[in-house]
């Protein structure tokens, strides 16, 4: 193949594509961390539609134990939305004051974040024992199976999520605002409000369409 | 105190079990002491097992899955030895253990073979074909690799300390559930599966997240090399659908562990969910493998063809078209449930429609091929043996494609026959095409040609050999999994089968051969100009094996085949004669968080599999901490400073001098 230096040119670019606009290199590291994160959650709530389709192919399924309407409790699922709702705000507070090296409203607002974390995951449980102390656990049906499962892999989650927060105030405590911690926090900030959106679709998949009778 | 573990644990009466792991126990014992006698321990875990290194880690996952296919292959032996001497007879396998085999037999070759072989070469390629120095999370890509191989352990512990599962590969309920299958091969199954599911997805996103995010200078997406467009497809169908196969596994798992009832034939559960769930991650699985193997054969053709490759935009359309519509096809693996025939047509045609890509791919191939000068060395071998094969394997495809057809030829000889065919045909040939082209790269030396190419006839003839007759048998009504039959129609072509499984035998021989042949002759096969096929892509454009940060400056691409540009111009910024400013890099430092996670991975899905909660408690708090520890260091990268790089770039530049001159008349 005799080829001159500019037939081996035009040869490497044979398409003329691409000329448009120059890529301009590898993005910068915040940039790329919350870019993977943002995939893992994609991932992660790809978990969660296999669960959300596990239940819709089995509410129905009841083996003549109770249906959804006569088990779910409105009040507390209101209490536990509320508190979600309100966590996501705070969290989105500890944000901007990382945003501005602020520690005391950093701490704060992770605080009251964490403290309505809890506030949710002790009153799912108190759902969840009491479902079991009436008979109503999770071997019951296959609807309960995937009512469990659906709601536990939430509350799973907003477990891991606390567990999270507070390895986070730890390191600010300990490392300040540094840039590894900031990217850090923009994950976890992320995490939390993705929990907060699939708990939107538990809410109104599970708990309101299941209220119905 | 150890849950459900006691001595019964151990399979005293079985001898084949026993003795293979008596053997590979005894192997490992004692690479592992002439590891520590010659004082190799302290290299190997500063260089290797701590490494975050994309190269090395590629390196690791390419020898597990190396190590992994011979026991997968000693499984193929075992079964085809079982087949061709069990007819109006028992055999020499019992049937427990035979159904243990194939089981094991599949998800070695899919779990630990083929998904390791193909994230090692991508792992090690395609940070080197984009123009950057690592990937974009080096500490979790090692976690990723040590989870897999604490996956792979786990399923070789159970071949002495209990037993695999017996259910096939995909472990179907009700057979998977508790009652129908009450001892640990289904935990061992389920939970190395968790685990390594947990690495491939980690290595899902780093690449996924390398390849739209970590791109040199002016690499734009249309000049990306097809390697890197694979990648891309075949990662973006990982994080899409591996989550699928965890949530599945893990309703299975609560199946068994705690009572649930998602696919039990009590209290409700739907046995068919679970085929719907698992084939919605597994036929994508298939593409997740055949896409990258499709990207090294286009590597590989316009290498050696000499041409860049014909039809690039086509390609990556048809690349992307199959990403896609490989999430539509998943309910042609069970037409025969019964959902009816507007849904089984629908799926059917979707099925028939994913050829229509790949038949573009072939084409490609071979006009990139048409008027090339092509020169036959061993990949190029691979790639040419590889599309005859895989044309007959897709062709199968189609024909399963239709409901009617596979309404007789469901779970028969003739899948068997035809998934082996684009498995081997296109996977396995394509990671071997990708092993000979690449391996100069990662390791500074050719592969002897001689041995290779006697690899290749054999593998090639002995697939053939082994699996045309599993055609005829399929369509003469065998069904798969048999552990004995009396059909005398059968048997000649099981006695054909078995033949072409020592010939396949041969070919791995030769393969071993040709890697100690070349390790020995290594100074002979040197490759001192980084470039030893006259590549296209950057990967060639640094040296083999290339230092640490690969480049010593980041490439600045101005088009397609982006080192072939720079041989023509042979002026370029890295090849300047003057020697540029070099700076300092920094690199991120090694890390033994992947390795030390992964050992509390190990313990805690022994404790899981066996019961022994305190164990699983003590496991997944150790995992927490490590990653805390590695979240509290505060010095996360080194600097190589300007004189090394400088150092080490001169030589390299001086070594291809020679190479680059003639470049442009070769």
């Amino acid at each position: 193949m005799a080829m001159t230096a500019t037939a081996g040119r035009a040869h490497a670019d044979p398409h003329h594509v691409g000329s448009v606009i120059e890529h301009s290199g590898p993005a910068p590291k915040r940039i790329v961390t919350a870019y993977g994160f943002w995939i893992f959650l994609l991932s992660d709530i790809v978990m969660f539609s296999c669960f959300f389709a596990a239940y819709a192919v089995l509410s129905g399924q009841t083996a003549d134990g109770p249906k959804g309407s006569e088990i779910f409790e409105q009040k507390t699922v209101a209490i536990e939305t509320v508190c979600l709702l309100l966590s996501s705000f705070t969290c989105g507070m500890a944000s901007i004051a990382a945003d501005v090296r602020n520690r005391l409203w950093f701490y704060v607002s992770m605080a009251i974040t964490c403290a309505l974390g809890l506030t949710f995951l002790v009153l799912e449980f108190r759902e969840f024992a009491d479902l079991i102390a009436r008979g109503y656990g999770p071997s019951r049906s296959a609807f309960l199976t995937a009512f469990f499962s659906l709601v536990g892999c939430h509350g799973l989650h907003v477990s891991a999520g606390i567990l999270w927060l507070l390895t986070m105030m730890a390191q600010v405590y300990a490392k300040g605002f540094r840039a590894d911690i900031l990217r850090r926090m923009t994950c976890f900030a992320l995490f939390w409000h993705a929990l907060d959106i699939v708990w939107v679709a538990v809410f109104s998949v599970v708990y309101l369409l299941g209220s119905a009778p | 105190m150890l849950g459900k573990l006691d001595w019964s644990a151990i399979p005293l009466d079985q001898p084949i079990p026993l003795v293979a792991g008596g053997v590979v126990l005894v192997a490992i014992f004692g690479v592992l002491t002439w590891v520590v006698v010659k004082g190799h321990l302290p290299y190997l875990w500063r260089e290797w097992i701590t490494s975050v290194d994309h190269k090395r880690i590629g390196v690791m996952y390419i020898l597990l899955a190396s190590v992994m296919l011979l026991r997968g292959g000693s499984d193929a032996i075992m079964m085809r030895i079982q087949q061709a001497v069990a007819y109006q007879s028992p055999g020499y396998l019992p049937p427990e253990h035979y159904n243990q085999i194939f089981s094991a037999h599949g998800t070695i070759m899919i779990f630990f073979v083929a998904m390791p072989f193909v994230i090692g070469l991508m792992n090690l390629i395609v940070p080197l074909q984009l123009g950057v120095r690592d990937v974009a999370f080096p500490t979790l890509n090692s976690v990723g690799f040590w989870l897999t191989a604490t996956g792979a352990l786990l399923v070789n512990i159970s071949l002495v300390v209990g037993e695999f599962a017996r259910t096939g590969w995909l472990a179907f309920p009700p057979l998977s559930e508790l009652s129908y299958s009450p001892g640990v091969g289904v935990d061992y199954y389920a939970w190395s599966l968790q685990i390594s599911g947990i690495g491939t997805l980690v290595a899902g996103i780093n690449l996924v997240t390398t390849v739209l995010k970590l791109r040199t200078k002016g690499m734009n997406y249309l000049r990306m090399p097809m390697f890197c467009w694979t990648t891309l497809a075949s990662n973006l169908l990982i994080v899409a659908a591996f989550p699928i196969l965890t949530a599945t596994l893990a309703m299975l798992l609560l199946d068994r562990y705690l009572g649930f009832h998602f696919f039990t034939n009590e209290a409700g559960g739907n046995v068919m969910m679970f085929m719907n769930l698992i084939w919605a991650w597994g036929h994508p699985e298939v593409y997740i493998l055949v896409l990258p193997a499709f990207g090294i054969f286009s590597e590989v053709v316009s290498t050696f063809s000499g041409k860049a490759l014909f039809g690039y935009r086509s390609m990556v359309l048809a690349t992307m078209a199959i990403c896609v519509v490989s999430f539509m096809v998943w309910l042609h693996h069970f037409f025969t449930m019964g959902a009816g025939p507007n849904v089984n047509a629908i799926f059917g045609i979707a099925s028939m429609i994913i050829a229509i890509p790949t038949g573009v791919k072939i084409y490609n191939w071979l006009f990139t091929m048409y008027g090339g000068r092509i020169r036959f060395a061993t990949p190029m071998l691979w790639s040419i043996g590889f599309m005859v094969t895989f044309i007959i394997g897709g062709l199968t495809g189609v024909l399963l494609a239709v409901p009617p057809a596979d309404f007789i030829l469901h779970n028969s000889m003739f899948l068997v026959a035809h998934f082996h065919n684009v498995i081997i045909g296109g996977v396995l040939f394509g990671v071997f095409a990708g092993f000979e082209y690449w391996f100069p790269k990662a390791f500074g030396f050719r592969l002897d040609e001689r041995w290779g190419k006697a690899a290749f006839w054999f593998t090639f003839i002995g697939f053939f050999i082994t699996f045309m007759p599993l055609y005829i048998v399929g369509l003469l009504g065998m069904t798969r999994r048999m552990q004995h039959y009396d059909v005398a129609a059968w048997r000649p072509w099981m006695m054909v089968a078995v033949i072409g499984v020592a010939v396949l035998t041969i070919g791995v021989i030769c393969q071993i051969v040709q890697i100690v042949v070349s390790v020995r002759n290594r100074e002979a096969l040197r490759d001192r100009t980084g470039d030893p096929w006259d590549g296209r892509s950057l990967e060639w454009s640094t040296s083999s094996p290339p230092p640490v940060f690969n480049f010593a400056f980041n490439p600045d691409v101005r088009g397609e085949d982006a080192y072939w540009d720079m041989k023509a111009r042979a002026k370029q910024q890295m090849l300047d004669a003057d020697g540029p400013q070099y700076r300092d890099i920094e690199m991120p430092r090694n890390s033994p968080t992947g390795f030390v996670c992964a050992f509390f991975a190990t313990i805690m899905g022994f404790a899981l599999i066996w019961h022994i909660w305190w164990m699983v408690i003590l496991g997944g708090l150790g995992a927490w901490a490590t990653f805390v520890v590695f979240a509290w260091r505060d010095h996360d990268e080194y600097v190589i400073p300007a004189a090394e790089v400088a150092a080490i770039d001169r030589l390299n530049l001086q070594q291809r001098r020679g190479l680059v001159s003639t470049a442009g008349e070769a």
